[in-house]
């Protein structure tokens, strides 16, 4: 039967409150709503208040207080409504939750889901991806999965780190993937990516939606005879440099591609690291392509050319191809 | 890196007769932890810091000792604790020793941690106490989180958190308070109202008259305490504590004080009226103390002072090993980021 990959978050965190009685859920509507996108659907009527903490709209308190039932010895997983919401709560993410181990050894096993993404006229407000935000904070896990395999195995291996994690859902995958899942527990190592399409021509390193964008692309370049590998990240922080750079040795040409905005996004990180590491195998510049460096507007033309479209992925790489 | 086992040292006032009575015992040990306190601090911001030993920020908590241990006589061992900068005694209360929190401030491997962090950034797990980081009020979500867990767990501890007067405007101190009483977790709120935030005077941090004023907003008990009296601190601290652990919710204790120093030792506090200064030494809570032992006769001048001497040779000891202990090495840099280190390779 196939899963959407909200149900295999869901699936997830199910399986893990079945398997450990210290996870705990905590934020808004989660419980007598089942989230605002249902991801914790039937979970309040079969784990009970005590395992379901519905909060007063208070991101900071969810995620300080996630960080303090940690510490304790619970493994809580906090929800974001929207991913939009997190910046409330950026303190307790960045200053509080990242850097204790760091500064006295202590552990905050917490796990912060924020439901991210563009592509549903949600506004400015309802549409972001701030995974860059938190990509640049040593000791945070930033985990953004592509595909329902990966969203389930990597939500389960993200529970069970002992190290926060920030944890994107893209909500236009939610219901829009479904793939059949295999039985039974499993997870998904985090910091790990993985090649999507294997190719020859170029890469396309790219991560959660995006990786639809670049297929789309690749299928298109198909037909022109050219050959496009995708790497899908699967997590931004930490980064698998030996998957990118292997592609690109490969390859020779790369395409870094997020939905995130341009500037200071996960892309330009990873140019860097390539021009560092793979110069000498570079046959074409590298490029960059994200969303545009505006916030995320909502009336329909304007989203669309916003967001990277197949369309762009197919005529930048044609170029870089002829390159 | 493991955090650091406390180490030994004398939890009980050695140089003062024992005496029958609890309440002069209780006493005895508020003595003792206020006096160690201030000779701490008075050596790391009128020697070290001033002799280039300590290179970092450093916040004093002098004139406002009676707070932290007043509390502190009423927590429990399983209690967690969340300090904030100027509540030094409870790491004393809680086992850890001088010389560790002399090491921490020079930013020494025998601090609590390893020079990772300074000054009264430090904590301690094992010893549930957690560190504060610098901006003020996060602990307060953090400790309704802790307080959730005893709660989950079913068990009859309670957090106590600790902030001052300025840390009240921050929306995570309301955020915070607000979840813990929507959800009655056993939170003992504690305000260190020393009446400046650096150099913002009460007025112009709120416009109502006491911090306690803003519990019965959150629909939770509140009271205001003489901050410079130990014993009222102490009996203050334990009806909150009874609240908490009742399973009633958090309780709001205002402790009223004055900050007799600058914000940090580079602070002049030239912004202070001086006649403030003087009218509230006359209230120095350690001064307070001791007339109150000699008036009840559960102590004689002679044996306060061996007191003083005895904590004054406890920390020239561990001055000396603080210096002793050597600086980190650059190459612990990159440890303890995550529990594992990232590999490059994507673990491969």
């Amino acid at each position: 039967m196939e899963t959407t990959y909200l149900e295999a978050i869901r699936q997830g965190i199910w399986e893990e409150m079945e398997r450990d009685p210290n996870v705990f859920l905590i934020g808004e509507d989660i419980g007598v709503y089942g989230g605002a996108f249902k991801v914790t659907a039937g979970m309040l009527e079969h784990f009970g208040e005590r395992r379901v903490v519905d909060t007063p709209i208070s991101e900071s308190a969810i995620v300080g207080a996630a960080i303090g039932a940690s510490m304790m010895g619970l493994r809580p997983v906090a929800e974001m409504q929207f991913a939009d919401f997190i910046s409330c709560a950026f303190d307790q993410v960045v200053n509080f939750a990242a850097k204790c181990r760091y500064r006295w050894g202590a552990a905050v096993p917490i796990v912060v889901r924020a439901p991210s993404g563009g592509g549903n006229r949600g506004g400015p407000f309802h549409s972001q991806n701030p995974e860059a935000w938190f990509a640049h904070v040593p000791g945070l896990k930033v985990i953004t999965p592509a595909t329902a395999y990966d969203a389930k195995g990597l939500i389960k291996a993200a529970i069970r780190d002992n190290d926060p994690v920030v944890f994107f859902e893209h909500k236009g995958l939610y219901r829009r993937v479904k793939e059949d899942l295999p039985e039974g527990d499993y997870t998904v190592p985090i910091g790990k990516a993985r090649v999507f399409r294997p190719g020859q021509d170029l890469s396309i390193i790219t991560y959660g939606a995006m990786v639809y964008t670049a297929r789309d692309a690749a299928e298109e370049l198909a037909k022109e005879g050219i050959s496009v590998e995708i790497v899908d990240l699967r997590t931004v922080l930490p980064l698998d440099e030996k998957t990118i750079l292997k592609s690109v040795q490969k390859t020779c040409k790369a395409i870094l591609l997020h939905e995130d905005t341009l500037t200071g996004g996960v892309g330009g990180e990873i140019a860097a690291r390539i021009a560092e590491k793979a110069f000498e195998y570079l046959d074409g510049p590298l490029v960059r392509i994200a969303g545009a460096d505006t916030p995320i507007p909502y009336s329909p033309p304007l989203e669309d050319a916003f967001l990277p479209s197949v369309e762009k992925v197919v005529d930048k790489a044609r170029w870089l191809y002829r390159y | 890196m493991a955090a650091v086992r406390p180490i030994d040292f004398p939890q009980t006032p050695s140089g003062i007769s024992a005496t029958a009575d609890p309440e002069a015992g209780l006493a005895l040990r508020a003595l003792h932890y206020m006096v160690l306190m201030r000779e701490v601090e008075d050596r790391i911001e009128r020697k070290l810091y001033r002799q280039g030993k300590i290179v970092g920020g450093v916040y004093v908590g002098r004139g406002q000792e009676a707070i932290a241990v007043g509390v502190g006589l009423a927590t429990e061992p399983e209690d967690v604790l969340f300090p904030c900068h100027r509540d030094l005694a409870l790491y004393f209360m809680r086992g850890v020793h001088p010389r560790q929190v002399l090491a921490q401030y020079m930013g020494r491997v025998g601090g609590l941690t390893r020079g990772k962090d300074g000054n009264m950034h430090m904590g301690d797990l094992k010893l549930k106490i957690v560190a504060i980081i610098s901006a003020m009020a996060a602990s307060v979500p953090v400790a309704a989180g802790a307080a959730l867990a005893f709660k989950y767990r079913g068990l009859p501890h309670a957090a106590f958190v600790f902030f001052g007067d300025g840390a009240t405007s921050r929306g995570d101190w309301h955020e915070g308070v607000n979840l813990a009483a929507v959800q009655r977790l056993p939170v003992v709120l504690v305000c260190n109202n020393n009446q400046w935030a650096y150099s913002t005077p009460l007025e112009k941090q709120m416009a109502c008259q006491n911090v306690a004023d803003r519990g019965p907003a959150y629909g939770i008990p509140a009271e205001v305490v003489d901050g410079n009296d130990v014993l009222a601190v102490k009996d203050a601290a334990r009806r909150a504590a009874a609240h908490a652990r009742a399973g009633l919710g958090p309780y709001l204790l205002e402790c009223k004080t004055f900050r007799m120093t600058g914000h940090a030792a580079h602070d002049q506090a030239l912004y202070v009226p001086k006649h403030l200064f003087e009218e509230w030494a006359k209230k120095d809570p350690i001064d307070r103390l001791e007339r109150h032992l000699l008036r009840k006769g559960w102590a004689g001048q002679e044996e306060i002072d061996r007191l003083h001497e005895e904590i004054r040779q406890l920390v020239d000891e561990s001055v000396a090993w603080a210096e002793q202990s050597p600086y980190p090495d650059p190459s612990e840099l990159h440890d303890n980021v995550y529990e594992q280190a990232p590999a490059p390779d994507g673990g491969e």
